[in-house]
């Protein structure tokens, strides 16, 4: 009987017209296609992008050169030099993250314990030269004072789910 | 206006009547020829375009959109992109060999057009066994890719072109058998015949009669092009490209415009002699003086574009076939298959039932 079923089957091409049938529907179903540069996902507040220093409402840079983002690193792409600054309070004066080796993976930013290391919303850079790819303190702190309006605003809405 | 057009006309029609007798021939089938291949190159390379545009639809894509408006001159960057592209031809391969493979593979399938009738008479060569031509000329396609496989000196090429050669062997009987039935139905050779034959409507279709047949001959066609689900000369999952793995440029575009070519010719093949051709569907419903009762151009279009899309359709749809379940289809299935139903149509044409008069 089921022999008698399957010989029916194939040379009726049952299973070959429901295949078609599933491909047919979705030549006329709505298109999930994103036009890329002119379209954009939608974007998580937790997305890990480009790095950023941020700085303090009074200008102060927030980095106190406590090293916990080195050393918890999986990738080993921060490198941290420190010296005591004038007024006696520690500060960084070297802050590198080699963008080869960073696996964008946001420990550094769990760890700090002041909110400076961030990962921003920016996807969209290139490198032109060698060497271009490690990010200095001054680039950093750079890209924290530009966005750091959105910064806020997504460390805000994360706020209480950390 | 109209004067300046006629004397230009005549001037023209003057300078005609210079050439000989014979020149004139030769200038005005040449003239066909570019008539038949002009069109059908640009075919080939929308096809290309189509087939992106619905499998990417069939995938909730949109497909190519950027060049041009909607896409629409994307074949033409592509033909542009291969164009300039370096033909590198492998240092141990058989160089001949190697350059002719693209042109073995291109020539019958732009050949076999000369016996496609378009419409009543349309046709470049009316030579009445146009049938046997087609089935000679689409046999002979496979030489290219066979040679491509073996010129370019690589395991890969080689094992796809064993491949195509068991496939084509397997697939042109069923496909012959097939052929031999549309035969019988029409007691002609000549393409033009055939369809003639099969006119009187949707109902005197050969397709009918010869529904199994029908699906033998245009799988075995899908087969013989070497198109999904078939296409295992090219499995990019075990032997990277298949037969033209060393191939590059335009000698690589060549295989592919082949190809597409193969898969009109295939489908303009199965509208003539199963669709009845240029026959309009509604003869006899609706009267010869409107357009849709009229058998025109415009019904080969549709019917051989109907064709055309199950070919995508299929390649949108079906994973590839195992190896020996080609095989197995092809000469445990289709071949009894075919034998079987000729044996039957043998039988309705002694006991003279069925719409045709042998």
């Amino acid at each position: 009987m089921n022999r008698v079923k399957h010989f029916i089957k194939s040379f009726t091409f049952f299973e070959l017209l429901k295949g078609l049938s599933v491909t047919g529907k979705y030549l006329f179903a709505t298109k999930i296609t994103v036009q890329y540069p002119e379209e954009k996902t939608p974007m998580s507040p937790r997305f890990r992008g480009l790095h950023a220093l941020r700085r303090y409402a009074n200008g102060e840079e927030r980095c106190i050169a406590c090293k916990l983002c080195e050393a918890v690193c999986p990738a080993l792409a921060i490198t941290i030099d420190s010296e005591e600054r004038e007024d006696g309070t520690r500060r960084t004066t070297r802050y590198d993250i080699d963008l080869f080796k960073c696996i964008y993976c946001g420990f550094c930013e769990e760890a700090c314990p002041v909110d400076s290391i961030v990962e921003t919303h920016i996807f969209e850079y290139h490198f032109e030269e060698h060497g271009k790819q490690v990010m200095t303190k001054e680039k950093l702190l750079e890209i924290g004072d530009k966005y750091e309006a959105e910064i806020a605003a997504n460390k805000q809405a994360d706020a209480a789910y950390r | 206006m109209n004067e300046m057009i006629d004397n230009l006309l005549a001037t023209g029609l003057e300078m005609w009547s210079w050439f000989p007798a014979d020149w004139q021939t030769f200038l005005l089938i040449l003239g066909k020829i570019v008539l038949i291949l002009v069109p059908l190159m640009i075919c080939v390379a929308y096809i290309t375009y189509a087939e992106r545009k619905i499998i990417g639809y069939m995938q909730i894509r949109i497909g190519p959109n950027r060049v041009g408006p909607r896409g629409w001159l994307q074949p033409i960057a592509d033909a542009m992109k291969l164009l300039f592209k370096e033909v590198i031809i492998p240092t141990k391969s058989d160089k001949f060999l190697f350059l002719i493979a693209p042109v073995l593979s291109i020539m019958p399938a732009l050949a076999a057009w000369a016996v496609i009738p378009f419409d009543r008479g349309m046709v470049l060569a009316d030579v009445n066994a146009g049938l046997l031509y087609v089935l000679a000329l689409t046999s002979i396609g496979v030489y290219g890719v066979i040679i491509a496989g073996w010129a370019s000196n690589s395991k890969y090429a080689i094992l796809s072109s064993l491949r195509v050669g068991a496939q084509i062997v397997a697939y042109e009987i069923a496909m012959g058998f097939a052929l031999v039935g549309v035969l019988m139905a029409s007691g002609s050779l000549n393409l033009g015949d055939i369809v003639e034959g099969q006119a009187g409507g949707i109902s005197s279709w050969y397709i009918w009669p010869l529904l199994p047949l029908f699906f033998v001959y245009f799988i075995s066609g899908v087969a013989e092009t070497n198109r999904a689900p078939f296409d295992v000369a090219e499995g990019e999952s075990e032997i990277v490209a298949g037969f033209h793995v060393e191939y590059s440029g335009m000698a690589f575009a060549v295989f592919f415009l082949a190809e597409y070519a193969n898969i009109i010719l295939i489908s303009a093949l199965t509208a003539l002699m199963f669709l009845g051709g240029w026959l309009s569907p509604f003869e006899g419903f609706v009267g010869a003086d409107h357009w849709l009762g009229a058998s025109s151009l415009f019904w080969f279009f549709a019917k051989a574009c109907i064709f055309a899309f199950c070919f995508l359709w299929f390649r949108a749809t079906f994973p590839r076939y195992r190896y020996d379940q080609i095989m197995r289809l092809g000469w445990k299935v289709f071949i009894p298959v075919t034998i079987v139903w000729l044996f039957v149509e043998a039988v309705m044409v002694v006991a003279e039932v069925g719409p045709w008069a042998v």
